[in-house]
C-alpha cells in the first residue's frame, strides 16, 4: 500500500457500489436501512428530479405538484422514518443514521426535497424529545402515514423559532413571540393567548400544526417554552407570503403570522404550578438544544450527497466534451476522453470527489455517534436519578466528575486494565462519546455545508458554461445555490464555530483526540498510502496550537483564547474540521478494506476501490493538513508584533561594524546575518528586522515536519485522476435533467 | 378457488440496463465487463411476473407467492432490497451463475429442482409464473423447460392477462403476431404462464411490506445452496453488444407530431 510501491496495483472499474457504501458508511448489518435507502432513491430520481426537470422550482409557492412529492414520501416510508414502532414507523432504535441517509438520498437530486422531508421531523423533534406521553401520542399519530384501510391525510408540522424579524435566523438568546395567560378558571386548565411572527418558516404552505418557540409575556407565566398550535385553534394562523428564496424551492418558506387561544397542555413537556406561577417544564432553549443537536448532522449530509452526486455529470461530460466536433473522430483522443486528457480537469474532480467522501464520512459518523448516544442518555439520566441528583447544575457538577475521571482514563496508555472501565461504565461511555458527538454535529454541519459549498462551485465549473444552465444534468449549479443556505439554516456557520470552540477544549474530548494521534500514526504503518501519518502530524501541531494558544496572550496581553477572541478560536475550529473529516474518510475506507472481501459483490473489485479510495484520503489529508498548518502559524505567529526599525529592533540587529570585527574571528558570518546595520544608520529595505520564533521553535518543527510529510501526496492524486479517467460509468444519468 | 392458489415465480437478476455493458472473454467463459460490480435489478420481465402473481393472490384467499431465484448471492440480497418492499412473498434463493450466458437447460433444471424442494408446496394448486423472455437471458425456453420438467402441460407464452372465471378456469391473452392477442382458456391449475408485460403498474415501495418479507428472505439467504454451473454445459465462439449507436438531441420545442414524424423520416432513410 505504500505510495513507493503501489504503482501497478490494481485501478477502479466503477462508481463505489452500494453494497461498498454499505461497509463503509456501516450498515451493511442493517437490512431495514439499505431498504429505506432504496426506497427514498426511488422517490428522488423518480417523483423528485422529474418535478426539478419540469421547472418545479421556478416558482416560490406551493404547487399541486410540490404536494404530490410529499404524497411520495408518505407511500414510500419516508415520513414514517421518524416515527417510533407504534407510532407507525418501521425503523426501531435511535434513527439519526436512518434520517441521515433519507437526507443524503433525497438530496443527491434535490435539496428542497429533503428539506421538506426534515422540517417535518424537526416540527415533531421537540414533541418527540421533550414531549408529555399525551403530545407524543397525538402528534406522532397525526403525522403517521395511513395504514392499510385507513383514510385520512397526514399532518404536516411546520417549526417555527426565530429571532426578532424582519431577520432570519436562530439566534436561540433573541426569542420572539408571547404567551400570556387569558382564562384561568380555579381548578380548570389556563388558557394561553399565543402570539408569534415567523420568518423563513418551511413546510408552513401546507403545516396543520407548528412548534414555535415564545417567551413569556405575562407575570403568571415563568421564562420561555414551545409551544403547539394547530391550524384549527381559535384566532389567526396565518400562513403569510411565500419566502422569495432562490434556494430549495421545492419546500414551502414562508413567513406565517400566529395569534391563537390554546390550552395550557399544548405546553412542551408540560408545565408545573408553583405559588401561583405557570412553570414551563422546558425552557425553549433545552429544548431547541436537544433538536438542533441531532437535526444539523442532517443538515451535513445533504451537501456531501450534493458533492458525490457530481461525480458521475462531470465525468460524463467530461468525456463527451469534444464528441459532434469534426476534428474529434472516434479513436481519436479528443473524441475518446475529451476533457479527461488534460490533467487539470482531472486533478479538480479529484478534489471534489475527495471533499465528498470526507464529508460523507463525517456526517455519517455523526449520525451513528448519535445512535449510540440516544440509548446512552436515557440510561445515563435514569442513573444520575437514581443516585438522587436533581436540578440542572447539580447534574452537571456531577458528570463534570464523571467527566474528570474519564479524561483521567483516556489519558492512560493503550492496554492498562484501568481503562475497562471506560466500556463497562456506562456514565463514563456517555460522557466520552457525548464530548465526541459535542464536536461531530457542529463539526458536519460547518464544515461540509461551508467548504462543501465551495466545492460545489468547485463542481459546476468543471461543466463549463453548461453548469450554471437548467439543462445540467444532475442540476449542479441548483445544488451549489442550496448548499449556500445548507451552510446557513438550523445555525448558521458563526454558531457552529462558537460551539466548537467550547466543546473542543472538553478535556474528555481532548484526550480522545490524543489517543487518536497515536492512532493514525499506527493506521500510517501499516497503511501508509492512506496520508494517515500527515494527518497525525497535522493533529499534533493542531493541538499544540490550541495549548499554546490556550495560555498566551497577544503583544498587548489580550488572552487569546477566550469567548470574545473569535479571531482565535474560530479558525482554529475551521482547522480542526478538516482533521476530523480526514480521519472519518481514513477509517471508513479501512473498514471496507476490512469487510469488502465477506461480500462477493464487493469482492470482485475491492483492491482497485480500496487503492482508489486510499488516494483520495492521502489527497484530503494532504490538504487537510495544508489548512490546519496555515490557520495554526497564522495564530501562533500573528498575534505577535513585527519587529520595527526602533531602538527595540535594532537590538537584535548586527551593526556592520561589530560583523566587520567578528569577521576577523568567525569568518564568513557577515554572510550569514540578515539584518544589518550599517554606520549610517541605514538598514536593509523591507518591512523590519525578521521576526523570532522565541518559543514556537517546536512549532516550527512540526510545521516543517508536516510538509516533508506531504511527500507522495501529489502521486496519490495522479493516480486517483488515472482511476477518474478509466473508470466505467453507467451510460446515462438514472435520473432525468 | 376456497384454498387459492400456489403460485411460483421464476426469476433472477440482470444488470441495470442504464449500466454500461460490454461483453468480455474471461478464462471461464463469456462475460459482461465488472457485471459483479454493476447495479442489478430484477429482470423486467420476472418482475411482470411477480406483480401479476401477487395481485392474483390477493384476490384469492389462501393464496401464497415464491420467487425462486438462481443468482449471485450477494446480488439478490441488493436486489430484495428494492423488490421485498413491493409485494408480499417468500424467496427460494439458489446461489449461483445468472449471467446472460449461463445454459437455459442448466438453469431450468436447478430451478425445477428447487421448486420440487418447497416445503408445503401443492403441486395441485400450482401457477408457474416467469418472464417469457429476459432481460439477459434470451433463449425463450428456459420457462418451458422447467414446465416439462415439472410435468406441467398448459403453458401459455407472451401473457398479458390470466383472468380468473367463476367456474375457477383462466381466460388467458398471449400475444400474437401483430399486435393482438390469441385468447385462450385453461380449466386451471398447475399451468404455467410467461408473461410478457401484463397490465399492473410497479407497485409502490412499502417498507412495512419489506420489513415483513426480510425476516423470512435475509435467513433464507444465508440458507441458500449454491449451484455449480455444469461444465461444459455450452460454448461460446464470440459474443458481441447489440448494433446500436445511441444518437441524443435535446428538443425543448417541437409537438409530439413533429417529433413523431421525424422519427419516421429517419427510419425511412435508414
Amino acid at each position: 500500500m505504500s505510495t513507493a510501491t503501489r504503482h501497478k496495483l490494481e485501478m477502479l472499474r466503477t462508481l463505489p457500489s452500494d453494497a461498498a457504501r454499505q461497509i463503509q458508511w456501516s450498515f451493511a448489518d442493517r437490512y431495514d436501512l439499505q431498504m429505506l435507502v432504496q426506497s427514498v432513491r426511488a422517490v428522488a430520481r423518480g417523483p423528485v428530479a422529474r418535478l426539478v426537470a419540469q421547472g418545479g422550482r421556478n416558482t416560490h409557492e406551493w404547487t399541486p405538484g410540490k404536494a404530490e412529492m410529499l404524497e411520495a414520501f408518505d407511500h414510500s416510508g419516508i415520513t414514517a422514518v421518524f416515527m417510533d414502532l407504534e407510532q407507525g414507523g418501521f425503523i426501531a432504535g435511535p434513527r439519526n443514521l436512518a434520517l441521515a441517509l433519507v437526507a443524503f438520498e433525497l438530496a443527491w437530486v434535490d435539496g428542497g426535497a429533503a428539506t421538506a422531508s426534515l422540517a417535518g421531523c424537526l416540527a415533531l423533534a421537540p414533541i418527540h424529545e421533550r414531549g408529555t406521553p399525551e403530545q407524543q401520542d397525538r402528534y406522532m399519530k397525526l403525522a403517521a402515514p395511513p395504514q392499510p384501510g385507513e383514510d385520512r391525510k397526514p399532518w404536516r408540522g411546520a417549526f417555527c423559532l426565530t429571532e426578532p424579524i424582519p431577520y432570519v435566523g436562530v439566534d436561540t438568546g433573541m426569542l420572539d413571540g408571547k404567551i400570556r395567560i387569558v382564562e384561568w378558571k380555579p381548578g380548570e386548565e389556563p388558557i394561553l393567548q399565543v402570539e408569534k411572527r415567523g420568518r423563513f418558516i418551511t413546510n408552513i404552505g401546507f403545516a396543520n400544526f407548528v412548534t414555535a418557540a415564545v417567551d413569556s409575556g405575562d407575570d403568571r407565566i415563568k421564562g420561555s417554552c414551545m409551544v403547539i398550535l394547530e391550524e384549527g385553534d381559535p384566532g389567526i394562523f396565518d400562513r403569510g407570503t411565500a419566502t422569495k428564496k432562490m434556494v430549495h424551492q421545492l419546500s414551502s418558506t414562508g413567513d406565517p403570522i400566529f395569534n391563537l387561544r390554546v390550552p395550557a397542555s399544548r405546553i412542551v413537556g408540560g408545565y408545573d404550578i408553583k405559588n401561583g406561577v405557570l412553570v414551563p417544564r422546558y425552557s425553549h432553549s433545552e429544548v431547541i438544544e436537544a433538536v438542533f443537536r441531532r437535526t444539523r448532522v442532517t443538515v451535513g449530509v445533504m451537501t456531501a450527497a450534493k458533492l458525490l452526486s457530481a461525480v458521475e455529470p462531470v465525468i460524463r461530460y467530461q468525456r463527451g466534451r469534444f464528441r459532434g466536433a469534426a476534428t474529434a473522430t472516434p479513436g481519436s483522443v479528443r473524441y475518446e476522453m475529451g476533457l479527461q486528457a488534460r490533467e487539470d480537469a482531472l486533478h479538480r474532480l479529484v478534489d471534489v470527489w475527495a471533499t465528498g467522501e470526507a464529508s460523507a464520512s463525517l456526517a455519517f459518523a455523526a449520525a451513528r455517534a448519535f445512535d449510540e448516544l440516544d440509548p446512552l442518555e436515557r440510561e445515563a439520566d435514569r442513573i444520575i436519578a437514581e443516585r438522587g441528583v436533581s436540578g440542572t447544575r447539580a447534574k452537571a457538577k456531577f458528570l463534570r466528575q464523571v467527566s474528570d475521571e474519564a479524561a483521567s482514563l483516556l489519558r492512560l496508555m493503550p492496554g492498562d486494565q484501568r481503562k475497562e472501565k471506560l466500556q463497562s461504565d456506562t456514565l463514563m461511555r456517555f460522557v466520552t462519546l457525548d464530548s465526541l458527538a459535542d464536536i461531530l454535529c457542529p463539526a458536519a454541519k460547518l464544515w461540509n455545508t461551508g467548504w462543501g459549498a465551495q466545492m460545489m462551485r468547485e463542481a459546476v465549473s468543471l461543466m463549463g458554461g453548461y453548469g450554471i444552465t437548467e439543462d445540467c444534468p444532475g442540476f449542479l449549479g441548483n445544488k451549489w445555490m442550496d448548499a449556500q443556505l445548507e451552510a446557513t439554516y438550523e445555525g448558521p456557520e458563526a454558531v457552529q464555530r462558537r460551539q466548537l470552540s467550547v466543546t473542543m477544549t472538553n478535556p474528555v474530548f481532548l484526550a480522545q483526540f490524543r489517543n487518536w494521534i497515536r492512532e493514525m500514526r499506527g493506521i500510517a504503518s501499516e497503511r501508509p498510502g492512506t496520508g494517515a501519518c500527515t494527518l497525525a502530524t497535522a493533529m499534533t501541531m493542531w493541538l499544540w496550537t490550541l495549548e499554546r494558544l490556550q495560555h498566551s496572550t497577544d503583544s498587548d496581553g489580550g488572552k487569546l483564547y477566550q469567548s470574545a477572541r473569535q479571531g482565535v478560536t474560530f479558525p482554529l475550529a475551521d482547522a480542526l474540521c478538516w482533521l476530523l473529516a480526514a480521519r472519518c474518510q481514513v477509517l471508513d475506507v479501512l473498514e471496507l478494506d476490512r469487510r469488502g472481501a465477506q461480500d462477493s459483490s464487493v469482492a470482485e473489485g475491492l483492491s482497485g476501490l480500496v487503492n482508489f479510495l486510499s488516494d483520495l484520503c492521502h489527497v484530503q489529508t494532504a490538504r487537510a493538513g495544508g489548512e490546519a498548518a496555515r490557520i495554526c502559524a497564522e495564530l501562533v505567529f500573528g498575534y505577535n508584533r513585527h519587529p520595527a526599525w526602533d531602538e527595540e529592533g535594532y537590538r537584535g540587529c548586527y551593526q556592520q561594524d561589530e560583523l566587520d570585527a567578528l569577521e576577523g574571528f568567525v569568518p564568513g558570518i557577515a554572510a550569514c546575518a540578515t539584518d544589518v546595520i550599517a554606520g549610517d544608520g541605514s538598514h536593509p529595505s523591507k518591512a523590519g528586522p525578521c521576526a523570532k520564533c522565541n518559543g514556537a521553535e517546536q512549532f516550527l518543527t512540526l510545521h516543517s515536519k508536516l510538509a516533508t510529510c506531504l511527500t507522495g501526496s501529489r502521486l496519490a492524486k495522479d493516480r486517483a485522476a488515472e482511476a477518474v479517467s478509466k473508470l466505467m460509468i453507467p451510460e446515462v444519468l438514472d435520473y432525468p435533467a | 378457488m376456497s384454498n387459492g392458489y400456489h403460485i411460483v415465480v421464476c426469476g433472477s437478476v440482470v444488470p441495470d440496463p442504464l449500466q454500461t455493458l460490454e461483453p468480455i472473454e474471461t478464462p471461464a467463459g463469456p462475460a459482461l465487463k465488472n457485471e459483479m460490480l454493476l447495479p442489478a435489478v430484477l429482470d423486467p420481465w420476472a418482475a411482470h411476473a411477480l406483480y401479476e402473481a401477487a395481485n392474483l393472490a390477493a384476490h384469492a384467499a389462501g393464496s401464497k407467492v415464491w420467487l425462486v431465484s438462481l443468482g449471485a448471492k450477494a446480488k439478490l440480497r441488493q436486489v430484495m432490497m428494492t423488490i421485498a418492499q413491493k409485494v408480499s412473498f417468500e424467496l427460494v434463493p439458489i446461489d449461483g451463475p445468472a449471467s446472460g450466458f449461463a445454459d437455459a437447460h442448466a438453469t431450468a433444471a436447478l430451478l425445477a429442482e428447487a421448486i420440487q424442494s418447497i416445503t408445503g408446496l401443492d403441486r395441485s394448486r400450482l401457477l408457474l409464473f416467469g418472464g417469457w423472455e429476459s432481460a439477459s437471458r434470451g433463449a425463450g425456453v428456459t420457462m418451458q423447460l422447467i414446465g416439462e420438467r415439472l410435468g406441467i402441460l398448459d403453458q401459455f407464452q407472451g401473457v398479458d392477462q390470466l383472468r380468473v372465471q367463476p367456474d375457477g378456469a383462466f381466460e388467458i391473452l398471449e400475444r400474437i403476431e401483430g399486435g393482438r392477442h390469441q385468447v385462450s382458456l385453461c380449466q386451471g391449475p398447475p399451468a404455467l404462464f410467461g408473461w410478457a408485460t401484463g397490465n399492473l403498474p410497479e407497485p409502490r415501495n412499502n417498507p412495512q411490506i419489506g420489513m415483513a418479507n426480510m425476516r423470512a428472505i435475509m435467513p433464507a439467504l444465508q440458507r441458500a445452496k449454491t449451484a455449480a454451473p455444469a461444465p461444459d454445459a455450452i460454448r461460446y465462439r464470440s459474443a458481441s453488444p447489440p448494433k446500436q449507436q445511441r444518437q441524443t438531441r435535446i428538443v425543448k420545442n417541437l409537438s409530439a407530431e413533429e417529433i413523431a414524424r421525424e422519427i419516421v423520416a429517419w427510419i425511412e432513410k435508414a
